[in-house]
Formats: C-alpha cells, structure tokens, sequence
C-alpha cells in the first residue's frame, strides 16, 4: 500500500472525473455553487471509504455472478445513512443538492471503483483508496464550482465577490455552462497529462542514450 | 505554321484543368459587399454606434481565431475573411446597445467554441454567428432583448448610440398586439426597416438588395431562401393571427430577422445541405420551425433557433437525397441490393 502514490492517482493521473470519466452526471449538475460542491463532494468520500471498506471485507463471501447487486446494496445503505443525517443536520444543504444524494447509489464513481478496486485489494488499501478518489472528485467539483459560481452569479459561497458592475455570464450557471466548463477542464487536464508523458518518454530516451 | 508546335510547351498536371479564380476569400468578400447596405441602413437607423459594434466586433472575431490557431501552433487562417463575416453577422443579430465587451464573448463562443473546437473553417456543424447569438442570449438575456426605437431619439451622429427608448419589437408586438402593430408601423415602415430591432435585421429592403447581389453572383443558390421565406409566407397567409390575412403575411416575412437569416444564415456552405433538393428541404424545415416558434414558443422571434436547429439535420437530409450516381440504374441498384 502506497498512500502518496495512491494520492496521486486519485488527485490527477487517474482522476475519476477527468480521466476515468466516471460520476459526470451529479459532476455537470451541481456545481453551480461552492457550498454544493463541498456537500456533494463530502457525502461521495463518505460514502465511497465506507463501501469501499465493506467491500473489500466481503469480497471474499460474495459470489461472482451476483455481485455487482451486491455491491449496489452496500452502496445503497450507506447512501441513505449519509441522506439521512444530512437532511437531519445540514437541511440547506440537502435541499440545494435535492435529488442527486439520493442518486449517489448508482454513482458510476461508487459501482466502478468496487468493482475495479475493492473487490479485487485489501480494507487497507480500499480504505485509502475510497479517500483519494474522493478527494479527487472533490477537487474537481470545487474547481468547476469556483469557476461556475464566479462568473455565473458573480459570488462565491453565496458571497458577493465581483464588483457591482459585473454581468454575470448566465449561462455558466445553466446546465449547458456545466459542459462546457467540463468540457474545458478535461481538455486541459488531458493537455497537462500528455505532456508530462512527453516530457518523462524524452527523459527515459536522453537516459537511454547516455 | 508547320514548325510553331515544336515551341509548344506541353504541361503535364492532373485535373481539372480549368480552374475558377474563387476562393473562400472572394467569397466572404462578396459576403461583406452584399452585407454593407443594411450595416448603411443600421448606421443611418442606429447611429454611429452600429458601425463601431459592427468594427469591434469583426476584431474580435478575427482576434480569437489568430489566438487559437496561434496557441494550437496551426497555420493562420483569418486571411480568408470568414471570422470576420462571422463577426460582422454577430454584430448584425444583436441590439444596438448591447455593450461591446459582450460582443467580444459573443465571438469567443462563435470562433473558438463553435468553429476551432470542432476544427475550424468547414467543420463547424453550427452556424458560428447564430450560436454566438444563442450564447449570448443564454447569458444576458436581458442586454439581448432590450431593443430601442430610434425615432424617439434620432441622432445618426451620435456616438453613445440613441438614448435607450425600450420599445416592443414588431414581432413582440404581433405575437400578442397585431392591431397596435398595425398602427404603430404600416407595411412600408417594415419593409425599408423604420422599426426597432437588431442592428442589421431591421431593414428587408437592404438585406434583399445584398441578398440578390449574392444570388447574382452566385455565392448563394436561390432555392433556401426562396423556399424558406415561401414557407413562412404560406403558412402565415394560411393561419393569419388578425384580419387581413396578407398584411399579416407582409408583416411576417418583412419583420425580425428572417431576410437575415434566410439569404446571410441558413445559406452557409459548411451547414447547409450540398444538393439543390437537399436545400429546399432544409428552407421548408427553417420555415415550418421559424414559423412554430413564432406562434406558439415563449420567444417572439424563431429564425436563430429554427436554423440552429436545422443544422443538426443536414447530414440527415444530405443521406436522403443523395444524388444517383451517373449510369447506376435504379432497377438495377435494387436489384443487387436484394
């Protein structure tokens, strides 16, 4: 088990949004403000550390041809436990963000990071893992959220932030706005990952020539 | 006479042979020529403020296409005019007033959202323009819908553009007010463009002068925006929304941005059909959704979203009519198929 390497994947190199393209549902709707994506983006780690872990401790008692209805039924119990004590103590908060905790069951991020990881590690490792790929979606959410919530409502946590005499631009706050700054920011982030594959194959060349 | 074709200078090149001296170039320019009358008649409506929207505009546009292709190191393409028609047509579809900062995000979505992300010049599936329109509606929908009537405070010379008078455009107006349309503005007022609305849409005259030009020098065929403004005008002789069936007719095809939009927008080479067959399915389609959302949509002008909307289709309409290869016999095809 390697944390900072598992940090790493989790963060930028295997990124569930922008490189495994996983959870972009929730990830296009709800982040047209910060305090959304921290919610959303909590109730997800929670919830993937908690499955991951139940997982990884059942991986061995369930039965391959049953388990991915299996998983969704660990997956589904720790969502209404996260659902649950949100409405009962953060009720803003799971007003805002409506139904897509609830929907956080068929998360593809969840069923997929079960299947290609817990099932197959330790609790150890799963545990880290559940924390890393959430921390991973997390950052993306905010990033899309300051973005989004910035030039779309001119704010940020519900804060006035731009000077009066901005407009603001509409249509980032709209559904459409959530794709093209998904959009953009997975172009980046691919753009980023490439060339520093360019730049280690050139390194790995120089070192072989030498 | 005998000896002459020894000094013959044989060249050997492949076809074809004879070319045409035009180029995407001489055809924008055409463009820009056809389009001048009605940015005169904006200036002359709108004050000077039009021409300079008109010019910031154009930059822009121009601007961000170098920037792209400078960024992505590919080779520099805006010689070839076609940001600037694109940023002179999304100077045309928008209000006067509207500050010039937004045009300039306007043309940031056109050049670089609609045209380079998808590959540049003839790989835009969207007319560039219209979607810098849509997109700027989307955004500031309220700068985008507030038109101004220049008749209460004309000054051509003027450099702020003409106090703001908000007032009803004729289409807002027919949708619920066709009477007081009637009033307000007779037929002629429509045609030569003595109404309120987007800079370059007001006047059916000028853009008919520039839209005969193209069709006379054949940057444009005649069978979208014949088959476009037939169908708008058939359906609303058919359904008319007030008494006189051909007044609303007039006032239909004369008002918003249809002339625009059916000789300058739906007529772009890269999204519109490629066969004459193909054209006139893809005006009768702009005019049946020109004329659905006009009546029965929550915006009182339809022409952006209809031709928007059409540009989906057209590799649709391109695969249904897909002309016969020359010596294939029909028989024959079906046979083999079978």
């Amino acid at each position: 088990m390697n944390f900072g390497k598992q940090l790493k994947e989790g963060l930028i190199t295997n990124n569930p949004v922008t490189v495994q393209l996983l959870g972009m549902c929730s990830t296009m709707a709800i982040t047209t403000s910060i305090t959304n994506g921290i919610g959303m983006g909590v109730s997800v780690m929670i919830i993937l550390t908690l499955a991951n872990i139940f997982i990884a401790l059942l991986r061995k008692v369930i039965p391959d041809e049953v388990r991915i209805a299996c998983f969704i039924v660990v997956i589904a119990g720790f969502v209404t436990m996260v659902d649950l004590s949100l409405q009962a103590f953060f009720p803003a908060i799971a007003k805002s963000l409506g139904v897509f905790i609830p929907l956080i069951v068929v998360n593809c991020i969840i069923l997929g990071r079960a299947e290609a990881f817990a099932s197959k590690n330790s609790v150890a490792a799963s545990a880290v893992d559940g924390i890393t790929q959430g921390l991973g979606y997390t950052a993306v959410l905010l990033v899309l959220c300051f973005v989004r919530e910035l030039l779309g409502a001119g704010k940020l946590l519900g804060v006035q932030v731009m000077p009066s005499s901005y407009v603001p631009a509409g249509i980032l706050v709209l559904p459409v706005g959530g794709f093209l700054c998904l959009g953009a920011l997975i172009a980046a982030m691919q753009w980023a990952l490439n060339k520093s594959k360019e730049k280690a194959a050139k390194a790995e060349g120089k070192e072989a020539a030498e | 006479m005998n000896g002459d074709y020894k000094a013959l200078k044989l060249i050997a090149s492949s076809n074809p042979h004879i070319r045409s001296n035009e180029d995407t170039r001489s055809l924008m320019l055409d463009v820009i020529i056809a389009l001048c009358p009605a940015v005169a008649w904006s200036v002359y409506r709108f004050g000077f403020r039009a021409l300079l929207a008109a010019a910031v505009s154009v930059a822009s546009a121009v601007f961000w296409e170098w920037l792209y292709r400078k960024l992505l190191k590919k080779p520099q393409m805006f010689g070839d005019l076609s940001a600037a028609v694109t940023g002179l047509l999304l100077a045309m579809v928008c209000p006067v007033t509207l500050p010039y900062w937004m045009l300039v995000v306007g043309n940031f979505f056109a050049i670089v959202v609609v045209k380079q992300l998808y590959g540049g010049l003839g790989k835009n599936f969207m007319n560039p323009a219209l979607a810098g329109r849509a997109a700027l509606v989307a955004c500031y929908a309220s700068q985008m819908t507030t038109w101004i009537d220049p008749a209460a405070g004309w000054a051509p010379l003027s450099l702020k553009g003409v106090d703001v008078v908000t007032s009803a455009t004729p289409l807002a107006m027919m949708k619920d007010n066709f009477a007081g349309l009637t009033e307000g503005y007779t037929v002629a007022d429509m045609f030569l463009g003595n109404t309120g609305g987007s800079a370059g849409e007001v006047s059916a005259l000028m853009l008919l002068i520039g839209g005969c030009y193209l069709i006379f020098r054949k940057v444009i065929s005649w069978q979208i925006p014949v088959s476009y403004i037939g169908t708008v005008a058939l359906l609303s002789l058919l359904f008319p929304n007030g008494n006189s069936a051909v007044s609303y007719m007039l006032y239909s095809i004369f008002g918003g941005g249809l002339m625009l939009g059916a000789f300058f927008m739906a007529t772009d080479y890269v999204t519109s059909p490629v066969t004459k067959k193909g054209q006139l399915i893809f005006g009768v389609g702009c005019g049946l959704l020109t004329v659905f959302i006009r009546r029965f949509g929550s915006f009182p002008e339809g022409v952006c979203y209809s031709i928007l909307l059409m540009n989906c289709t057209v590799w649709i309409i391109d695969r249904a009519v897909r002309p016969q290869r020359f010596g294939a016999d029909k028989a024959k095809k079906e046979a083999a198929k079978k």
